[in-house]
Order: structure tokens, then C-alpha cells, then sequence
């Protein structure tokens, strides 16, 4: 019983956390700092599959929280403030978003997340899942952070910011996985969070590129190809 | 039997090993050939066979239309691979550079991830292996190192990997709905199969968000902005396998998740959604390609005129109109490879990609002019090749289906695609040499060779210009893979 208790407010906790640092990334301005926002929502997404092992009873749940960890919290965050320092870009100064339009946007995303997630919630809330009550109904938050990284992705201009959108992004799509779902088999977990990883690094080492072969400033410059 | 289910990812793996760390230049010219052959007889074994092989409760699994698309990717890498093989540098045969080593590598990788794609049952795993081809292909189309390839490498792995990411929601939400009706799998096969009651709502959000990801990879309309910068950029053989098959192994994914969604929600849904993206399709590439100027740009255009025009097929749907559809996706595919290795050999011969720099090939270089003419025709719609055929047959299908608007519509811009690229061509192809004169541009290294060996392209436009004729074993081969999709 207390095991129950505990893993729904750890579910509260954690899901809190996971939009709370998505929210503080559409604010942030510093590169250094948005990576680190970004390794704490790694954590806690980490922190979420606990929870939803606990509920589950599911041991291979605590392997996957493992290697959340070390992929989201640890690795990813890694190979991105390497390619910060060396690309020598400490701020996204150009964003096309003021901050106060930003956090109003998101609002507005975290409506429409609510929203359209209705028939997510209805049909995985239900019975069919029993314990899984608590953790579909926060699904939204999932849908919420999918909208924002897709937000950063479109309105930011540095290339390492963009990357920081996908891999909001990413976050999204693993939360409303475990969620709804549990997660999906491991086999594919694993498949998943190698291929994201690669994906980071190849941003990483095409954004170190390009920085050498064009100056500083990217993806505003890409501009070449057109027709 | 199951074991041949292993044979394309295992060679992809060796061979792509040998030619990451085995400093010899034959077996880095190689190992793209060798790996494109493996998967095409891997292929043509387990159509022969018949059977329906499993491996690892499913991981593995090939029915006959995964078995048609393992062939597909053998026969399609098989020309790009060896057409892109330049005359062996018979000076300095010395151990091949690090990135020509990689560049074989990668290339080994993406076949196999492609392979992978198309003979697994799990949806899971048939999402892992596409998005490997994005991570496959990332430094293949940035090969160049130049300004213009890095831009093109960059847009590339952004909008295919969220497109993609779009689809894995998709994928997870499919899995929740699978788990909400008591039996959590990602199996196709349970999946289509009927057995698990889905919950419709759920079912419909999911299969939307599969089919968008999945149709960014496969360069549809509105999601295709990323695909003629990287078909050009990239070198010869890659854009010849990236336009050939590996937007034919995405849309092989959009039609497993339409039979799912089909028997779930009946046909409707996934018929508004892929004749919407088919049409606007080939709207935007006819729009584009009237106005094109660079004939790298231009086939990548034609890629999406052909990915529209599968879409609508698919729309379609029934044996009939997916069996035409599968028919295409070959007939393109081996077309393309070939105008891709020629547009190669071009591009190293003239050093531009500018239409108007390219001036009466026929008279100058009859070798490359000749393969180009009978590769335009082929994929203009000219009989005796298969594309006509592939055509006729979605068109009929459509109109019978009562979908006749749709039909007078993609026939009306297949005519503007047709007038587009019939004049580009033409105006580089004939008229007379103004001088002999050195090439004016200098030759643009890392471009490839402006030699490379016939026979691979002979050997695909034949292929494609007996296959419309074949009803035995290929059209019964369709119609078998078409019944796969329960159509």
C-alpha cells in the first residue's frame, strides 16, 4: 500500500519536474545552462519509469530507468556541452521569440496538449491497464513537452538549441510512452535510445562542422540551397 | 529457412566491418556490391520459398511482401553500388583514406538497416532500422565536407529525425491501444490481424501521427522540403539509393500502418490522408520542376512526382492497385539508381549541375547520353517499361474505385511532370557541340569518375523494361505481397 502511495507521488513529482524544465527552456537564454535544464529532465524522466516500475511490479522497468540515466542524464547532456565549449557559443542572442511571448505560447500548447490527448486518456485510463490510472491521466504532460520542443525547434537559431528542441522533443515521446504504455519492450528501448544518442552526436559533429567551415553563426546562414 | 532471414543484416555487418578496418582498396570497392548482391539473392530465395520464416518471436519475419522489398533494396543498391564504381586507379593503389573507408562503411550500414526495415515484424524495430538509415546516410550526404553539403546534411538529419520522432509517438500510442485491449504487443501481424479490439479514437491518433513521420522520411508533400537538397548534395550512388529504395522502405512502412488502421477504422481515414499527400505531391513537384534548373534537383523532384503517385495508389487500395504500386516502387527504383549514376558521371564530366551547362551529351558523350535517354524514358512512362504499366494500372484502379477526380488530376500533372522534364532533358541531351573545347568548369573532386561500368545499368533498364511483361513469376509475386496487406 505505502509502495502505491509512494509511486504516485513520485508519478506527481517527477511528471512536475519534466514540465516545469520544459517550460524553463523556452526562457532560458544560455546555452550552458539550457543543457543542464535539459540533464535534470533527463533525471527525472529516469525517476518517472521508477515510479511507474513500482506500480507495475515490472523488474525490467528498473533497467530501463538505468539506462535513461545514463543516455538522458548523463551522456546526451555530455557530448552536447562538449560541442558547446568548442563551438564557443555560450547564448542563443537571436531567438525569434521574446521570453513573455514564449511562456505564453506555451500555455496556450499546454491547453491544446490537454486537449487533443483526450482519447489517449480515455482509452488507456480506463480499466484495461488497472494501475496504470493515475500515470495515463498525466499524459498530457508528455504531449505538452512533444509541442514544445517542436516550438524551440522552429523559433531558435543556433544550431545547438535546435538540438536541445529535439531532444525535448524526445523526452516527450518516451514520457507518453511509459505513460500510457509502460514503455515499450525493451528490445526497442534500447534500439531507441541508441539511435538518439547517434542522432545527438551526428548534430553535434555536423553543427562543429560547419561552425569551422562557415563561422559562427549556423543556421541562420544556411540559406545556399534554394530554388 | 530462418537463418536466410539473417543472412542480409550479417553481411551488411561484416562487410561493412571489413571495410571500416581492412585497409585494402578492393575490399572498400566492394563491399557496397557485395552487400547490395547478398540482400538481393536473400531476397529472390525467400520469394522463391514461399514460406513465411520467423526469428525471435518476431523480430525477424518476412512475408512475401517484406520478401519483394528485401529484392527491391538488393537490386536497386546492387545498381547504384556497382554503377557508382569508378575505373580502379591503377597508380596509386596504395590503402584506400580514412573517409573512403567510412564512405563504404556507411554505405554497407545502410543497406542492412534498410534490410532490417523491411523483414521485421515488430513495428519497434521497423522504426529503430529507419531512423538508422537517417544516422546511416547523415555523413553520406555530407561527404562532399563543402559548405552546400554540410546545409543539406544538417536539414536532413533535423526534419527526418523529427518527422521520424513524430512517428515513433505514433508507434507507442499503437502499443498503449494494443495494451488497453489485453494484450500489449507491437507485433504487425496481431496488430492487423483483427483479434485485438482497439479503441478507435486512440487507434486514429496513433496511425495519423505514423503515417505524417513516416511520410516525412518518404518525402510526401507537405513534409518534403529536406529531400532535393539532400538528393543532390549527396554523392552519386547515395542519391541513387536515398531516391531508389530508401523512400520506398519508408512508404512500405506507411502501407503496414495503413492495414492496421484500415481494419480498425475501415478505409477511409488512411484513403483522405494519402490522396491528399499523393496529390498535393505531385502538384509541388510539378510546380517545381517546370522552373528547375539543376538536373540533381530535378530527379529528386521526380522522386516526390513518384512517391505522390504511389500515395495515391495506396489510396486506392484493393490487389489490383497495390499490386501496380509495388510494381512501381521497382520500376522507380532501378530507373533512378541509373539516372542518379549517370547524372554522377555527368556532374564529374561537365563540373556544374546547371541544365544549361550541359549541352548536347548525345554528340559529346554518347556513353553517358545513351544510358540517360533510355532512363528519362523509362521514367517518363514509356512503354515497354514498367512505369507504364505501374501507372495505367493505378489509374485504372482509381477509376474504377470511383475515385475518378483524382484520377484526371494526377493524369493532368503527370502531363506538366512529363512536359518539364521531356524539355530539360532534351535541351541537354541533342543539338549539336558548339566546340570541343576543354570542360569550362574545373572537375569537381570526390564528384566520382565520368567513367564507370555499363553493365549494371543495362542490366536495370532491362529489368525494367521486361517487368511489365512478366506475369509469371513477378505478377504473381505482386499479387501475393498485395494480399498481405488484406486488400
Amino acid at each position: 500500500m505505502t509502495t502505491a502511495i509512494l509511486a504516485t507521488q513520485l508519478l506527481a513529482l517527477t511528471t512536475g519536474v519534466l514540465l516545469v524544465t520544459s517550460v524553463l527552456l523556452v526562457w532560458q537564454r544560455s546555452l550552458a545552462s539550457a543543457v543542464r535544464v535539459l540533464a535534470v529532465q533527463g533525471g527525472a524522466l529516469a525517476l518517472l519509469v521508477v515510479a511507474i516500475g513500482l506500480t507495475e511490479g515490472d523488474a525490467e522497468l528498473f533497467v530501463v530507468a538505468v539506462v535513461v540515466l545514463a543516455l538522458k542524464a548523463i551522456a546526451i547532456p555530455l557530448v552536447l556541452a562538449r560541442a558547446i565549449r568548442s563551438s564557443g557559443v555560450e547564448r542563443e542572442d537571436k531567438p525569434l521569440l521574446n521570453p513573455t511571448a514564449g511562456l505564453v505560447i506555451v500555455a496556450l500548447l499546454t491547453t491544446l496538449a490537454y486537449l487533443v490527448s483526450t482519447p489517449i486518456v480515455a482509452a488507456t485510463g480506463g480499466t484495461g491497464a488497472g494501475e496504470a490510472g493515475p500515470a495515463a491521466f498525466s499524459a498530457p504532460v508528455g504531449l505538452t513537452m512533444v509541442l514544445v520542443g517542436f516550438l524551440l525547434l522552429t523559433t531558435r537559431r543556433r544550431a545547438l538549441s535546435q538540438v536541445v528542441g529535439f531532444l525535448v522533443l524526445d523526452n516527450g515521446i518516451a514520457t507518453v510512452g511509459f505513460l500510457t504504455a509502460a514503455g515499450v519492450p525493451l528490445v526497442v528501448e534500447l534500439g531507441v535510445s541508441l539511435d538518439v544518442l547517434l542522432v545527438a552526436l551526428i548534430l553535434a559533429v555536423l553543427s562543429g562542422r560547419m561552425g569551422a567551415l562557415i563561422g559562427q553563426d549556423p543556421v541562420s546562414m544556411m540559406t545556399e540551397l534554394r530554388d | 529457412m530462418a537463418a536466410l532471414l539473417l543472412i542480409p543484416p550479417l553481411a551488411a555487418l561484416v562487410f561493412g566491418l571489413a571495410a571500416a578496418f581492412v585497409r585494402s582498396t578492393a575490399v572498400a570497392r566492394l563491399s557496397g556490391v557485395s552487400t547490395s548482391a547478398v540482400v538481393l539473392a536473400a531476397g529472390i530465395a525467400l520469394l522463391a520459398l514461399g514460406k513465411v520464416p520467423e526469428l525471435g518471436g518476431g523480430l525477424l519475419r518476412a512475408d512475401a511482401l517484406s520478401a519483394f522489398m528485401l529484392a527491391v533494396v538488393g537490386a536497386v543498391g546492387l545498381t547504384s553500388t556497382w554503377g557508382g564504381l569508378g575505373p580502379r586507379d591503377h597508380g596509386a593503389a596504395s590503402a584506400p583514406t580514412t573517409g573512403q573507408r567510412r564512405y563504404a562503411a556507411l554505405v554497407c550500414v545502410f543497406l542492412g538497416a534498410m534490410s532490417v526495415a523491411v523483414s521485421t515484424d515488430n513495428l519497434g524495430v521497423l522504426w529503430v532500422a529507419v531512423e538508422a538509415t537517417t544516422i546511416a546516410t547523415a555523413f553520406l550526404v555530407g561527404h562532399q565536407g563543402t559548405r552546400r553539403s554540410l546545409e543539406a546534411a544538417w536539414k536532413y538529419v533535423v526534419l527526418g529525425s523529427v518527422g521520424v520522432a513524430i512517428a515513433l509517438l505514433g508507434v507507442v500510442l499503437l502499443y498503449a491501444a494494443s495494451r488497453s485491449a489485453g494484450e500489449a504487443t507491437l507485433s504487425w501481424v496481431a496488430l492487423a490481424s483483427g483479434e485485438l479490439q482497439l479503441d478507435p479514437g486512440l487507434t486514429k491518433v496513433a496511425a495519423g501521427l505514423a503515417v505524417l513521420g513516416f511520410a516525412t522520411k518518404a518525402g510526401l508533400a507537405p513534409m518534403h522540403s529536406w529531400l532535393p537538397d539532400a538528393h543532390s548534395q549527396a554523392p552519386a550512388p547515395v542519391s541513387g539509393l536515398m531516391s531508389g529504395v530508401l523512400l520506398a522502405v519508408a512508404f512500405y512502412a506507411i502501407l503496414r500502418i495503413q492495414a492496421i488502421a484500415d481494419m480498425v477504422l475501415g478505409p477511409s481515414l488512411m484513403r483522405g490522408l494519402l490522396l491528399t499527400a499523393g496529390l498535393l505531391s505531385l502538384a509541388v513537384a510539378a510546380a517545381l520542376i517546370l522552373r528547375q534548373r539543376d538536373y540533381k534537383r530535378m530527379l529528386a523532384y521526380s522522386s516526390i512526382e513518384h512517391m505522390g503517385l504511389l500515395a495515391v495508389g495506396a489510396a486506392i487500395g484493393g490487389p489490383f492497385a497495390v499490386a501496380a504500386v509495388l510494381l512501381h516502387v521497382l520500376g522507380h527504383g532501378l530507373a533512378k539508381a541509373t539516372l542518379f549514376v549517370v547524372a554522377g558521371r555527368i556532374l564529374a564530366t561537365e563540373g556544374s549541375t546547371r541544365i544549361e551547362d550541359v549541352r548536347a551529351l548525345l554528340a559529346r558523350h554518347p556513353r553517358m547520353a545513351v544510358p540517360y535517354i533510355a532512363g528519362m524514358a523509362a521514367l517518363l512512362g514509356f512503354p515497354p517499361f514498367s512505369l507504364f504499366f505501374s501507372e495505367v494500372g493505378i489509374v485504372m484502379a482509381g477509376w474504377r474505385a470511383g475515385l475518378g477526380w483524382a484520377m484526371g488530376l494526377t493524369l493532368a500533372l503527370l502531363l506538366v511532370l512529363f512536359a518539364g522534364l521531356a524539355r530539360a532533358s532534351a535541351a541537354m541531351v541533342l543539338g549539336a557541340p558548339v566546340s570541343d573545347a576543354a570542360p569550362r568548369h574545373p572537375m569537381h573532386p570526390g564528384h566520382g569518375s565520368p567513367e564507370g561500368p555499363m553493365t549494371p545499368l543495362v542490366l536495370a533498364l532491362a529489368v525494367t523494361a521486361v517487368a511489365g511483361f512478366l506475369s509469371v513469376p513477378l505478377g504473381t509475386v505482386l499479387l501475393r505481397a498485395a494480399a498481405v496487406l488484406g486488400s
